[in-house]
């Protein structure tokens, strides 16, 4: 039973009557945004069908100028009545809000969509909504048996699932742009706990997730890799405070490298509250380091029968959040930034152009976010990354909030594995790992070759020299 | 106890059209198939934020959420379902997928709805969403000129005022028909201090389940404007924190996130009925020394955590989660209390209607001790205390645990010596609070900021705590 499109209202012709509503109102620029999703998922644990989750919704955000005022309102409520509040309340709010001279929707010339709009992107595949619930609960069932089945200290698990979600984006201002877009997300995972038998628990996890079904990978082999996961960790022990190399997994490295983002948002560069402030052309990492967002890409997928099938990445989209053009954006190119990364309002304030990186919600202000966001590779396999280490850390867990953009300190909690000659000798936990973020971009040793997006992110393992560790 | 609150019923009765049949209609739907409980939880949700950044209004903006969720229950199974669109056919379709759970004869309805009494522990009228957005945005103006005239090195200020009110109508198969109304609000300052040659942040906000003349009281924009640029100010000049095992005294209110992720989580009794909790098969058993008794309560006055009902139409209550170091009991909702032969503790709480209940926290505290905070200080010979903290986060399974000080000094010779940077604390959850080796006599609450995440589900809580003193634990700085 495929989900069915909730309702039959036009999104299109929603959002532009509600565009319409506030310009007649008095707004004297104004912005829609109409979305609509659904979303399936099911639980399956110890062979048992746990939850079943089914629905769809829908939501309609607009945004108001009065001059140079800016307000927002949003509303899951599309009747006529609904509308009206939706568009009242946006502009009572704008009357009480500061005249900003950097306010204001882009400049008409900077619309667009990525030459074949979505279409070309490949980002909505219908065999998401096709698939039977009964062969979803299927294969949720097949992954987390096959990590049950992986080894006798596995008898117990958070379950396997599988989740689709689909949804249908319209963006519309009256500058003159309307572009629409459609999406869909479909993955299974596994959470397996392992027990040793002094009755300790590790839990742990992996996953698959793509945008067609065609994609997903062998839900007993991602079963198996949870379970591997889960035991890894089994018996884990503190280990002394010291100084060593810490390798970082393509997890735990892709957190790290996200840090480079976020400090040269334009949000925070404006605000000069980012260890990135007046750094533009100068090293903030090493020769070996190479950033990139891009919020275009495709990525050639082959099927195992030889047919080609792209299908565009997690964050890939033909508008942004303000409706230009998603691009390409080199943030660190060996070791020096090159880039900030801006929406319109940020680039306004820095005096450079939007870097097409605005992101949308229902309602407020647009923020900044990412497209695809990779580190480019090197040339070293992680096992060799490894084998480079005589004594040292290999993360693969870490917790906390302790990543300070404004300074660069950073500290977390973290679990992973000892290194002893070049080999991975003994789990270990409970224990930091801390520096400085200026500092560890300028201490990365090593880049693994092994850049896999499993995500809108992807980073390959790292080598980072001189991080302390506390433990014991 | 205060008396029962007012009917909160009439709103999805008057204004959505919402009646007992068709309520009963939609039950009967969602055990069609069988199963051994439905419900149906209807949630109306308006929310304001306002904005002032660099000294300008920047930021109003307003939402409306309407909509309903549809569980059945069927052994360990739950089949869910939700609307944003009230009309009763819609209501009825979502009621007939969640019962696709179930596969069975279907189950007859309790006769009538009983209404359940609750306490009225906040105000509906008066809350901040019945006041001038114009009042709002004063007190962020405030806070906003207060931060700046804190000190010349306070380069950047943003102050915000968020806040909602939350309508709840829960129907049971069971009988359970119970409302609410939920106020909450929370004002935050944000600051940004640079002294030439360094930059640090600081940030402190509060608020509750309140009036807007809370504001007007002693937690007032001025003090959460002075509480953030002091806290920047001080970690201009703070030094490395150290690094390693060191004895760790924290301060009383907001540092009780410590048990919020300690033990808090662990207590939650749907990772102990699936024995995936560090904490599972505990119960009656040491996990903290005899000096500690923590505490889950939601029936505070006012408190962020606060419920007169929770999202399952029960009560709230203080609950008792260690008692002189003896874990005593797990947080439980419906399902986990009927799977575990209990009664539900009204920990039922889910974001809202679009997700499943889970057993949650409110408000969790420890209770004073017997000790002197200056005295607690004076024991440590060479150690640090916290006194403000970022957020923490916990994995249940491994019981391993993390927060982050955002505000913390190097102890001594039992003397508070200097300021150090931010580090993260680590520790394990059923062995940490067996540390514990003296507890003050001066339980704080925070000031009312949390918001816990949990399966991608985010609620407001409540935490507290003495100044205690834990004989070690690891600290994760760069320092000596």
């Amino acid at each position: 039973m495929p989900a069915e499109v909730v309702g039959s209202i036009d999104l299109r012709e929603l959002a532009q009557e509600v565009l319409g509503r506030a310009l007649r109102a008095g707004a004297t620029d104004a912005e829609a945004v109409v979305y609509e999703g659904e979303e399936f998922s099911s639980l399956v644990r110890l062979g048992e069908v746990e939850t079943l989750k089914q629905s769809g919704s829908r939501a309609v955000g607009l945004r108001v100028f009065l001059g140079q005022r800016v307000a927002s309102t949003s509303s899951s409520d599309f009747s006529a009545d609904g509308i009206d509040r939706l568009v009242s309340g946006a502009l009572d709010l704008a009357r009480i809000t500061s005249e900003d001279p950097f306010a204001g929707l882009p400049d008409e010339s900077a619309f667009g969509e990525v030459p074949g709009g979505s279409e070309a992107q490949q980002l909505y595949f219908d065999d998401v909504h096709r698939m039977p619930p009964a062969q979803r609960i299927e294969i949720a069932r097949r992954v987390e048996a096959a990590a049950l089945a992986y080894d006798t200290r596995i008898q117990n698990s958070k379950g396997g699932d599988f989740d689709t979600a689909t949804s249908h984006k319209v963006l519309t201002n009256s500058r003159g742009f309307t572009g629409e877009y459609r999406r869909s997300y479909c993955g299974f995972s596994a959470a397996p706990i392992a027990q040793d038998s002094a009755g300790h628990m590790q839990g742990n996890y992996w996953y698959s997730s793509a945008r067609t079904t065609q994609l997903l990978e062998d839900p007993e082999h991602i079963g198996r890799i949870a379970a591997q996961r889960a035991l890894r960790h089994l018996g884990a022990r503190k280990v002394p405070t010291q100084q060593v190399p810490v390798v970082f997994s393509p997890e735990i490295a892709r957190s790290l490298i996200g840090s480079i983002f976020s400090a040269a948002e334009g949000d925070a560069i404006y605000r000069n509250a980012s260890m990135f402030n007046g750094m533009l052309g100068q090293r903030v990492a090493g020769d070996n380091i190479t950033v990139v967002d891009d919020g275009t890409l495709v990525f050639p997928h082959r099927l195992a029968d030889g047919r080609s099938l792209p299908a565009g990445g997690f964050g890939t989209s033909p508008f942004d959040g303000e409706g230009l053009p998603t691009r390409r954006t080199v943030l660190v190119e060996r070791g020096i930034l090159k880039n900030y990364v801006t929406n319109t309002y940020t680039g306004r304030k820095l005096g450079i152009p939007s870097t097409g990186n605005a992101s949308r919600g229902l309602a407020g202000n647009p923020g900044t976010g990412s497209g695809n966001f990779f580190l480019e590779p090197g040339g070293v396999t992680p096992e060799q990354i490894i084998a480079s280490v005589p004594n040292g850390l290999y993360v693969t867990e870490v917790m906390g909030f302790g990543v300070n953009l404004v300074t660069g300190d950073y500290s977390q909690g973290a679990a992973g594995l000892w290194i002893e000659n070049g080999e991975l000798a003994y789990p270990v936990e409970e224990i930091t790992i801390a520096g400085n973020l200026k500092d560890i971009y300028r201490n990365i040793s090593a880049v693994g070759n092994d850049l896999h997006f499993r995500g809108s992110s992807a980073v390959p393992t790292l080598r980072v020299e001189g991080m302390t560790i506390a433990g014991a | 106890m205060a008396s029962p609150g007012p009917d909160h019923k009439r709103y999805f009765i008057d204004r959505l059209g919402i009646s007992e049949r068709l309520m009963e209609r939609c039950l009967g739907e969602a055990l069609s198939a069988g199963g051994e409980y439905a419900d149906l939880y209807f949630e109306s949700v308006t929310s304001t934020s306002l904005g002032v950044d660099e000294g300008l209004v920047k930021t109003a903006s307003q939402g409306i959420s309407v909509g309903c969720g549809v569980r059945v229950l069927s052994g360990e199974r739950t089949g869910f379902a939700y609307t944003d669109d009230l009309a009763p056919e819609r209501l009825v379709k979502a009621a007939r997928t969640a019962a696709l759970i179930a596969s069975g004869p279907a189950k007859q309805l309790e006769q009538g709805f009983h209404s359940t009494d609750a306490p009225s522990l906040y105000p509906v009228a008066g809350a901040t969403s019945d006041a001038q957005i114009s009042e709002k945005l004063k007190l962020i103006q405030r806070a906003d000129r207060a931060a700046r005239a804190y000190d010349s090195r306070i380069t950047q200020v943003r102050a915000s005022f968020n806040d909602e009110l939350r309508r709840i109508l829960v129907a049971a198969s069971d009988g359970t028909y119970a409302s609410d109304t939920q106020p909450l609000a929370r004002l935050n300052v944000a600051v940004i201090a640079s002294d030439g040659t360094s930059t640090a942040r600081g940030s402190s906000g509060g608020g509750g389940r309140v009036a807007l003349d809370f504001f007007e009281g002693p937690k007032s924009p001025e003090h959460f404007a002075r509480e953030a640029a002091r806290t920047a100010m001080l970690q201009l000049g703070a030094a490395e924190a150290p690094a390693g095992e060191m004895e760790v005294v924290l301060g009383p209110g907001w540092p009780g996130v410590l048990l919020h992720e300690a033990v808090g989580h662990g207590l939650e009794a749907d990772f102990n009925r699936k024995k995936t909790s560090a904490f599972a098969g505990l119960i009656g058993q040491q996990v903290a020394s005899s000096k500690v008794t923590v505490v889950d309560n939601g029936t505070m006055p006012n408190r962020r955590g606060s419920l007169n009902v929770d999202d399952e139409g029960t009560p709230t209550q203080e609950n008792v989660l260690i008692e002189n170091g003896i874990l005593k009991g797990y947080l439980t909702d419906k399902m986990s209390a009927r799977l575990m032969g209990t009664r539900s503790t009204g920990s039922g709480r889910r974001e809202s209607y679009q997700q499943i209940t889970m057993p949650r926290m409110t408000n969790t505290y420890m209770l004073s001790g017997e000790d002197a905070p200056e005295d607690i200080l004076k024991s440590v010979k060479r150690g640090l205390y916290a006194v403000n903290f970022g957020g923490g986060q916990v994995d249940i399974t491994s019981g391993k645990f993390v927060f982050s000080a955002s505000e913390a000094y190097l102890i001594e010779d039992g003397q508070v010596t200097r300021p150090v940077k931010g580090a993260t604390l680590v520790g394990n959850g059923p062995e940490a609070l067996k540390y514990v080796s003296m507890v003050g006599n001066d339980l704080a609450l925070d000031e009312g900021i949390g918001t816990c995440g949990k399966a991608g589900q985010s609620v407001p809580v409540g935490v507290g705590m003495p100044t205690i003193k834990l004989d070690r634990m690891t600290v994760g700085g760069t320092g000596r």
